[in-house]
C-alpha cells in the first residue's frame, strides 16, 4: 500500500477518534455546542465539559496510544522478536510499582501529583536495574532475560504492597490503578504525560534504520555502520521515559504495544522502519477509541480501559497470529 | 583501494585462545581466500578484520589507521562483509533487503537516491537475481537466499569485500558463478576476502590463500605454495589428489585419515 495513503488514512483515524473522544460523555452536548465551543464561543457549562473534563482525556488518550504503539513497533524491531511490547522491559513494571508504593503509603493523597512523579521515578529505577542486569552485552536474549528479572521483581513487589494493604480499601485502589484508567485526569496529568512522551517518541523514532540493519543480525548491523550501543541506549532511554510518562498518569495498559505493530505490518513493506510512524498513529487512534468504548458500553461501573483493550487484544491478535505465521 | 594488515592478531572467548599470532597485510586488487578445518578460527579472523570481536592480542590496521578507532559508518564505506550463515528477520521483499546495502551511504533523513537505485540494480544484477526482486526472501530456497544477501553486500559497492562462506548452499555452477563475480571484482581493484571450504574452487580462483590451523596461520601465499599434499595431510588429516585440469588446478580430498 502507499505510504502516503496508509499515513494520510491513520491521521484521519486519528483525528476521528479524537473528536470521538470530545463528543461522547455522560452528558451529551450535541454538535452545536460543541462547535461554538471549538470556534471560541459557547455557554460556560459546555466549555467547561469540554476543555476541562475531556479534552485532557482525549489528548492523554492519543498521547500513551501513540506511545504504546511505537515502543511496541521498537521493540519489536530491535528484539527481532514479533512478541515484544513496552512490558517485556519491565520498566512498565516497576512505573507501576512506583505508583503502588504512592498509594500504599497514601502519599497520593498529599498531593495528587506524586502519583504520577513516583511512577516515573520507578521507570527510572527499572531501567537502571535493567543495565545493571544486562551489562554491556548487545545479544536481544539478555535484554529480554534481564527485563523478565526486573518485570517480575516489581510485580512480585506490587503483590506485596496487596498482600500487606492495611484495609480492603486501600487494596482496591490499588488494583483499580493497576487496570489502567484515563477517568478524571485534568490538564496537570497532561502536562507531566506529554512532555515524557515527546521525548520518548523522539527517541525511538530516531533509529528506524538501524532496525532495518538488524534484520542482518547484530554483526551485519554493525557492518553496515551501525552504533549498537548507542542505538540501546536510546532505545531504553526513550521507552523508560515515554512509557513511564504514560503509565504514570494511565495505569497498566496491556497489549496496545503488542497488536499495534501487527495490525499495520501488513500495509507496509514489513521493514522495522516502515512501521514506526504508522504504529504511533494507529496506537493514538486505537487506544483514544478503546477508551471512547469503556463510556458507550452501559455497565453499572465504569470499565477499565486496561480490561477493555485486552479484550480487544486478544482476537485481534489471534487472527493476525494465523495469518501471518505461514510467513515467519 | 583498501588494504587491510593484521598485526599479531589475537582473539579469545573466554579463556581459549581462537585466534593466536596472526600476521597479514591484504593488499587490494586481490582475491584472498581463507581456508582451514572446521573450528580453525577463518570466521573469528575475519571478524576480527571488521573490528567485530574483541582483541586479546595485536591490532588490525585500515588503510594504516586501527580498526578500533575508525567511526563505524566510515568503516561500513570501506569494506562490505557478508557475515556467514543466512540471518534474515523479518521478511523483506529481495530488493528491500539489497537496498539494505546503501545505508552507510545515506544521511540521516535523507532518502534512498537515484546513484543507489543505480547500486542496488547493479548489485542485483551481478548476483543473477533479477527474477527474484519482488519475491519475499524468507521463502526462498538456501542458495536464492544466499545469492540474494551477497547483493546486499555488493549494492554497498565498497572498495573492499569480506564474504564468509558465500558458497554455501550452492549448486555447483552458481558457486563457479560467485567465485567468477568475486574475481571479477579484484581485477577491477577491489580487495576481497572470502572464507571458502571447497579446495578446489580456493585454488583455481584465488591470488592467495591464507590457511589457519587451531587458531593459527600455517601457510600464507599462492594456491600451488600452500595445497601441498604434506599440508593437506597435516591440517585436514586427508589424502588427496592435486592436479591440474583444463589450466585449473584442482584439490580432491580422497580419503581421511583421523
Amino acid at each position: 500500500m502507499n505510504r502516503l495513503l496508509l499515513l494520510g488514512g491513520l491521521g484521519l483515524l486519528v483525528l476521528a477518534a479524537g473528536l470521538a473522544s470530545l463528543a461522547v460523555g455522560s452528558v451529551s452536548l450535541g454538535w452545536a455546542r460543541m462547535a461554538a465551543v471549538l470556534g471560541g464561543a459557547g455557554d460556560d457549562v459546555a466549555r467547561t465539559i469540554l476543555v476541562d473534563l475531556r479534552l485532557p482525556r482525549a489528548l492523554l488518550g492519543l498521547g500513551v496510544g501513540a506511545m504504546l504503539g511505537v515502543s511496541g513497533a521498537t521493540l519489536q524491531g530491535y528484539l527481532r522478536n514479533p512478541l515484544a511490547e513496552p512490558s517485556v522491559l519491565g520498566v512498565s513494571s516497576t512505573a507501576a510499582l512506583g505508583a503502588v508504593i504512592a498509594l500504599y503509603f497514601g502519599l497520593a493523597n498529599w498531593h495528587p501529583l506524586l502519583l504520577p512523579l513516583l511512577a516515573i521515578a520507578g521507570a527510572f529505577a527499572g531501567l537502571g536495574l535493567l543495565g545493571l542486569l544486562s551489562g554491556r552485552s548487545e545479544s536481544p536474549l539478555t535484554l529480554i532475560l534481564a527485563g523478565i528479572a526486573v518485570s517480575t521483581l516489581a510485580v512480585a513487589g506490587t503483590s506485596l504492597s496487596l498482600n500487606l494493604s492495611p484495609n480492603p480499601f486501600a487494596a482496591m485502589e490499588i488494583m483499580t490503578w493497576l487496570m489502567g484508567s484515563l477517568e478524571d485526569r485534568s490538564f496537570e496529568h497532561v502536562w507531566i504525560a506529554l512532555p515524557c512522551i515527546a521525548i520518548g517518541l523522539l527517541l525511538l523514532l530516531w533509529d528506524g534504520r538501524a532496525l532495518d540493519a538488524l534484520t542482518l543480525g547484530e554483526d551485519g548491523a554493525t557492518s553496515l555502520g551501525i552504533d549498537l550501543r548507542r542505538t540501546r541506549l536510546r532505545l531504553l532511554l526513550g521507552v523508560a521515559i515515554g512509557v513511564g510518562g504514560a503509565v504514570a498518569i494511565s495505569g497498566s495498559i496491556g497489549f496496545v504495544g503488542l497488536i499495534v505493530p501487527h495490525l499495520v505490518r501488513p500495509l507496509t513493506d514489513r521493514s522495522p522502519s516502515a512501521i514506526l510512524l504508522p504504529s504511533v498513529l494507529a496506537g493514538a487512534a486505537l487506544l483514544t477509541l478503546a477508551d471512547v468504548a469503556v463510556r458507550i458500553i452501559p455497565t453499572t461501573a465504569e470499565l477499565k480501559l486496561g480490561v477493555v483493550t485486552a479484550f480487544l487484544g486478544v482476537p485481534i491478535f489471534l487472527v493476525h497470529l494465523m495469518r501471518e505465521r505461514r510467513l515467519w | 583501494m583498501v588494504t587491510i594488515r593484521a598485526e599479531r592478531l589475537g582473539v579469545a572467548l573466554g579463556r581459549r585462545a581462537v585466534l593466536a599470532d596472526v600476521d597479514a597485510d591484504l593488499a587490494p586488487g586481490r582475491l584472498i581466500g581463507v581456508i582451514g578445518p572446521n573450528g580453525a578460527g577463518k570466521s573469528t579472523l575475519v571478524r576480527a578484520l571488521l573490528g567485530l570481536v574483541p582483541l586479546s592480542g595485536g591490532g588490525v590496521r585500515v588503510d594504516g589507521q586501527p580498526v578500533a578507532r575508525l567511526p563505524r559508518a566510515a568503516l561500513a564505506r570501506r569494506i562490505a562483509y557478508l557475515p556467514q550463515g543466512q540471518t534474515l528477520h523479518w521478511p523483506l521483499t529481495v530488493e528491500r533487503l539489497v537496498a539494505l546495502g546503501r545505508l552507510p551511504h545515506l544521511a540521516p533523513l535523507s532518502r534512498i537516491g537515484e546513484a543507489d537505485v543505480a547500486a542496488i540494480d547493479r548489485a542485483i544484477e551481478q548476483a543473477d537475481i533479477g527474477h527474484l526482486r519482488g519475491r519475499v526472501a524468507t521463502e526462498l530456497s538456501g542458495g536464492e537466499r544466499a545469492r540474494v544477501l551477497l547483493a546486499r553486500a555488493l549494492a554497498v559497492e565498497a572498495p573492499a569485500l569480506i564474504a564468509d562462506e558465500p558458497l554455501a548452499a550452492l549448486d555447483p555452477g552458481h558457486q563457479l558463478e560467485v567465485m567468477a563475480l568475486l574475481r571479477r571484482q579484484a581485477d577491477a581493484g577491489a580487495l576481497v576476502v572470502a572464507v571458502l571450504h571447497d579446495l578446489s574452487l580456493a585454488a583455481g580462483h584465488c591470488d592467495r590463500l591464507l590457511l589457519l590451523h587451531h587458531g593459527r596461520l600455517v601457510a600464507d601465499g599462492p594456491p600451488d605454495r600452500v595445497l601441498t599434499a604434506d599440508r593437506l595431510a597435516d591440517v585436514y588429516g586427508v589424502r588427496a589428489w592435486i592436479g591440474e585440469v583444463e589450466g585449473r588446478r584442482l584439490v580432491v580430498p580422497i580419503s581421511h585419515h583421523g
